[in-house]
C-alpha cells in the first residue's frame, strides 16, 4: 500500500483513501478527498515536512500525516 | 435612529478578507478583544446611503465551521446565536478565485444557516494571469447568492458591493444542501428527537470540540438521542465535506472555465529557490540579518530626533512651570518616561512593518514550511518561528499568534518560552545600562556596546531554544501531532494593510505602556514624598545637625535622607538584603519592584527617585553615572551593570505577558509557573555573574 510519504518531489499520484481516524478534517476540507490529484512541490531536508499540491490548495504537513493518506501507484510523469 | 445593518465578512484565510474590510471601513475601525478571549474583535463603520451606516467585523479567518482552534470558534458561535447583539444581518464570503472550489465549502455552510450571503470573489484580477472564466450568471443562479467580483488593486467595486449592503433583505437566504443528504437514517433520527430545531444548526452544535466551543450542547444530555462515538462523527462529516465538494463541483463545471494552457505563474518558480533545501535557508538568514540591521541602522535617525525632543520638552516644563514637587514630577517622571516610551516607536514600528510585510507576501508559510523540521527537536513547530521572530517586537502579540499551533503541547512551550526573546522594552534598559557600563571602543574590530547588545539577543534566543528542549522533555502531554499549512500564493503586499497594522499595534504598545508609566509615576511620587516616625518628620533637623544649613549640599543631603525614609524608601530598604548579594541597592530595588509591571518602567522609576532626590539640571543617565556606593565606588559599575542586563534578560518583567499568557492557555498554573522559574533563573544568573566579575 502506498501513501503521499512515499513519493518523490514532482510526482503525482490520486487519492484512493483518507479514511484513517488521525487525519484532520481541516485537510479534508482543504480538498483532501479521494479522487482528488496530488502533487509533490518541494520536500523539507531530513525528512521534514511536505509541500504538496491537492486539487489547488498548496499545503505543508508532516510526514506522520501524510503516511495516513493512501494512494494509488505514482503517475509517472511523461 | 437610523438603522444599522450588521455584516459578518467570512472567509478562509488568506483571501484578503482584511483588504476587503479596509475598503468599506478606512480608518474608521477599532480591535478589541472578544471577551474572555484573546481573538482581535476588528469592527469597522462602512456608510452607505440616506445615512444608513452597515457595521462591518472582520471574522477571523476560517475553512469551515468546524471550529478546531479559538478564532475559529469566534464565527461559528457568533453565526449560530442569533441572539448575540453581532449576529449579523448578511454574510460577506470572501474566496479567493483561483481557490473557488474550496472557498465555497464554507460559503454553503454558512448558507445552510440561512443566513442571507454575496460572495465576494476576491483577486478577480489575477483571473486573466491564470486563464479562469467565470460564468456569473449561472454561478449566482446555482449558489443562489449575488456575486460580486472584487480586488484588492483598486476599489471600483465598492460602490456596488455597498449597494447590495443596502438591498440586503433582497438577498436570498434558502439552504444550500438537505442535510440528510449526508446521511438519511441518522438525519431523520435527529429531526425526530428534535422536531423543533433546525436541523443543519442542531448537526453543528453536535460536531463543534468541546475543547473550544462554549457552544450549549446540554439540551443533548437529557433527549433520549444517542450521540454517536467521535470516530462516527468524523466520518460523517468526512460524509458531508466530500457531498458539498460534489454539489460544488457539479456547478463550478459548468460555472467555471480553467485552461491550464493560459496560466502563467511566477510562484512555482519562487518557491524553487524560497523553499530550496540550500537556497532557502540562506535566503532566510539573509531576510533575518537585513531585518535587524534596517531596526537598528535606520530606526536611529528618528530616535535621536524624538530623544532631543523630549529633551526640550522637559526643559520647557522645567523653565516655564513653578519650580517644585509638581513640575519635577511632571517633567522627570512623566515626560521623561513617556519619552523613554516613544523612543521606541521607530524601531517597534519597523519590526511591525517586517513581519506584516512577510505574512502579507505569503514568505512567512515558507519559513514555517522550512523550519518545522528543525524547531521539532525542541519541542516546537515550524509554527513557532512566527512567535519567536514577533517577540522580538513584543511578546504578547507573539503569544497570540501561536494560537494556529494545533498540537496543545507544542503551543503550550512555544507560549512559555516566548518571553525569553529579547523584546522591545528590555531596549530602554539594556541601551542605557550599555551606555553607562560598556566603554565605547573597538572589541575585535567591533563596537563593544553593539557586541553586548547583540550577545543579549542571542542570549535571549538561546534561552528560549534550550528551555523549549527541557520543557519538551519533561511535560507529559498527550496531544495528537498534527501539522497543516496552507501556503498562500505570493502577493505584493499592499501597502495601505501594512500601514494599518504598523499604525495599529504602535499605538497600542504607547498608549498600554503609557498608561502604566503614567499611574506608577504617580504612585511612586506619592510614595517618595510622604512617610511615617520621626526620622521622615523631623528630617530638618537630623540633617541639620550633621550639615550646617547653608552648607550647598544641605537641600541635597536633606531630600535623599527624606527619600530613605520615605514609604517607598522603607520598601526599598526592606529588600535590599535579597538583592544586594547582586550587587544592587534599595534604589535599584525600588525599579526591579516597579517595573514588574513593565520592563521599560525601570528607567522612568530611577528618573522619578532622583527627581525627587536632587534638584540639579541632570540627565537620567548622568545621575545613574553619579551614584557611589558607601564605599565609594560608583553603584553602575560593570559588574552590577551586566548582573542588572542578565537579570532583565531572564526575568519575567511583564504583567501584560502573564495575563496573556493566563488568557491563552486558561489556568493560572501556566504564568504563575512561568514567573517563578523566570525570576529564579534571572536571580540565580545575575547572582553568579556579579560575584564572578566583581
Amino acid at each position: 500500500m502506498h501513501s503521499i510519504a512515499d513519493l518523490k518531489k514532482g510526482e503525482k499520484a490520486i487519492i484512493k483513501d483518507v479514511s484513517d481516524n488521525n487525519i484532520p478534517i481541516k485537510l479534508l476540507e482543504m480538498g483532501c478527498l479521494p479522487g482528488n490529484e496530488v502533487e509533490i512541490i518541494q520536500l523539507a531536508p531530513l525528512l521534514g515536512p511536505m509541500y504538496i499540491n491537492i486539487n489547488g490548495s498548496h499545503l505543508a504537513i508532516r510526514k506522520e500525516t501524510a503516511k495516513l493518506i493512501i494512494i494509488d501507484k505514482p503517475i509517472n510523469n511523461e | 435612529m437610523s438603522k444599522q445593518i450588521k455584516v459578518a465578512l467570512i472567509g478562509n484565510p488568506n483571501t484578503g478578507k482584511t483588504s476587503i474590510f479596509n475598503s468599506l471601513t478606512g480608518l474608521n475601525q477599532k480591535t478589541a478583544n472578544y471577551p474572555g478571549v484573546t481573538v482581535e474583535k476588528k469592527e469597522g463603520i462602512c456608510k452607505l446611503d440616506r445615512g444608513v451606516k452597515a457595521h462591518i467585523y472582520d471574522l477571523p479567518g476560517t475553512y469551515s465551521l468546524n471550529a478546531s482552534s479559538m478564532d475559529e470558534n469566534i464565527v461559528v458561535e457568533l453565526l449560530l446565536n442569533k441572539n448575540h447583539k453581532d449576529y449579523p444581518d448578511l454574510a460577506i464570503i470572501v474566496s479567493d478565485v483561483e481557490n473557488l472550489k474550496r472557498n465555497l465549502v464554507l460559503f454553503t455552510q454558512v448558507k445552510d444557516l440561512k443566513i442571507p450571503t454575496i460572495l465576494a470573489i476576491n483577486m478577480s484580477d489575477r483571473m486573466k494571469y491564470k486563464g479562469i472564466e467565470l460564468d456569473l450568471s449561472y454561478l449566482e443562479n446555482h449558489l443562489d447568492t449575488k456575486i460580486i467580483l472584487t480586488t484588492n488593486r483598486t476599489n471600483r467595486w465598492t460602490d456596488k458591493l455597498k449597494d447590495l449592503i443596502s438591498n440586503y433583505n433582497k438577498l436570498p437566504s434558502n439552504k444550500f444542501m438537505d442535510p440528510q443528504l449526508i446521511d438519511p437514517e441518522y438525519f431523520k433520527n435527529l429531526q425526530r428527537t428534535f422536531p423543533e430545531q433546525d436541523l443543519y444548526k442542531l448537526w453543528v452544535v453536535i460536531c463543534q470540540d468541546v475543547n473550544f466551543t462554549s457552544v450549549d450542547k446540554n439540551f443533548l444530555d437529557g433527549a433520549d438521542f444517542e450521540i454517536k462515538s467521535t470516530a462516527e462523527l468524523k466520518r460523517l462529516q468526512q460524509k458531508e465535506t466530500i457531498k458539498r465538494y460534489q454539489l460544488i463541483n457539479n456547478i463550478l463545471k459548468l460555472g467555471q472555465k480553467v485552461d491550464q494552457s493560459k496560466a502563467v505563474g511566477f510562484g512555482a518558480a519562487m518557491d524553487r529557490i524560497l523553499t530550496h533545501k540550500i537556497f532557502g535557508y540562506v535566503f532566510f538568514c539573509l531576510i533575518l540579518l537585513g531585518m535587524f540591521q534596517a531596526i537598528y541602522e535606520w530606526a536611529t535617525i528618528p530616535m535621536n530626533y524624538i530623544d532631543s525632543m523630549f529633551a526640550s520638552i522637559t526643559g520647557w516644563v522645567k523653565i516655564n512651570f513653578p519650580s517644585g514637587a509638581m513640575t519635577d514630577l511632571l517633567a522627570d517622571g512623566i515626560i521623561t518616561g513617556i519619552g523613554g516610551i516613544v523612543i521606541f516607536v521607530p524601531q517597534i514600528a519597523f519590526l511591525f512593518m517586517f513581519i506584516s510585510v512577510l505574512e502579507e507576501s505569503g514568505y512567512m508559510s515558507r519559513v514555517v514550511f522550512l523550519m518545522d523540521r528543525v524547531m521539532r527537536p525542541y519541542g516546537l513547530s515550524g509554527k513557532s518561528i512566527v512567535p519567536l521572530i514577533s517577540g522580538t517586537a513584543c511578546a504578547i502579540p507573539a503569544i497570540m499568534a501561536t494560537r494556529n499551533i494545533e498540537n496543545w503541547k507544542e503551543r503550550l512551550i512555544t507560549i512559555l518560552v516566548t518571553p525569553f526573546i529579547t523584546c522591545a522594552a528590555r531596549l530602554p534598559v539594556y541601551l542605557i545600562l550599555i551606555s553607562l557600563v560598556i566603554p565605547n571602543e573597538r572589541f575585535l574590530g567591533i563596537n563593544a556596546q553593539g557586541l553586548t547588545l547583540m550577545g543579549l539577543y542571542l542570549l535571549g534566543f538561546f534561552a528560549a531554544i534550550f528551555s523549549a528542549y527541557i520543557l519538551n522533555k519533561i511535560l507529559e502531554i498527550k496531544s495528537k501531532t498534527f501539522f497543516v499549512i496552507e501556503m498562500p500564493n505570493y502577493k505584493l503586499p499592499l501597502l495601505r494593510n501594512v500601514l494599518f497594522t504598523v499604525i495599529e499595534k504602535t499605538k497600542s504598545f504607547v498608549f498600554e505602556a503609557g498608561k502604566i508609566i503614567l499611574s506608577i509615576s504617580i504612585l511612586l511620587w506619592v510614595l517618595a514624598s510622604n512617610g511615617f516616625g520621626d526620622k521622615f518628620n523631623n528630617a530638618e533637623n537630623i540633617v541639620s545637625n550633621t550639615l550646617s544649613e547653608n552648607h550647598e549640599d544641605y537641600n541635597n543631603a536633606l531630600s535623599s535622607y527624606k527619600l530613605e525614609h520615605s514609604i517607598l524608601g522603607n520598601i526599598g530598604k526592606s529588600i535590599e538584603p535579597i538583592i544586594k548579594p547582586l550587587g544592587y541597592d534599595w534604589k535599584i530595588g525600588i525599579a526591579i519592584v516597579t517595573s514588574f509591571a513593565a520592563r521599560e518602567v525601570f528607567v522612568g522609576t530611577l528618573a522619578t527617585i532622583y527627581s525627587v532626590e536632587s534638584d540639579k539640571e541632570e540627565t537620567i543617565k548622568e545621575r545613574m553615572s553619579n551614584e557611589i556606593r558607601e564605599d565609594g565606588k560608583p553603584l553602575f559599575g560593570l559588574a552590577s551593570g551586566i548582573s542588572l542586563m542578565i537579570f532583565y534578560a531572564f526575568a519575567m518583567q511583564c504583567m501584560s505577558t502573564l495575563a496573556v499568557v493566563k488568557k491563552e492557555t486558561n489556568s493560572w498554573k501556566w504564568p504563575t509557573l512561568q514567573l517563578i522559574i523566570m525570576t529564579f533563573i534571572a536571580y540565580l544568573a545575575a547572582l553568579i555573574v556579579y560575584q564572578l566579575i566583581s
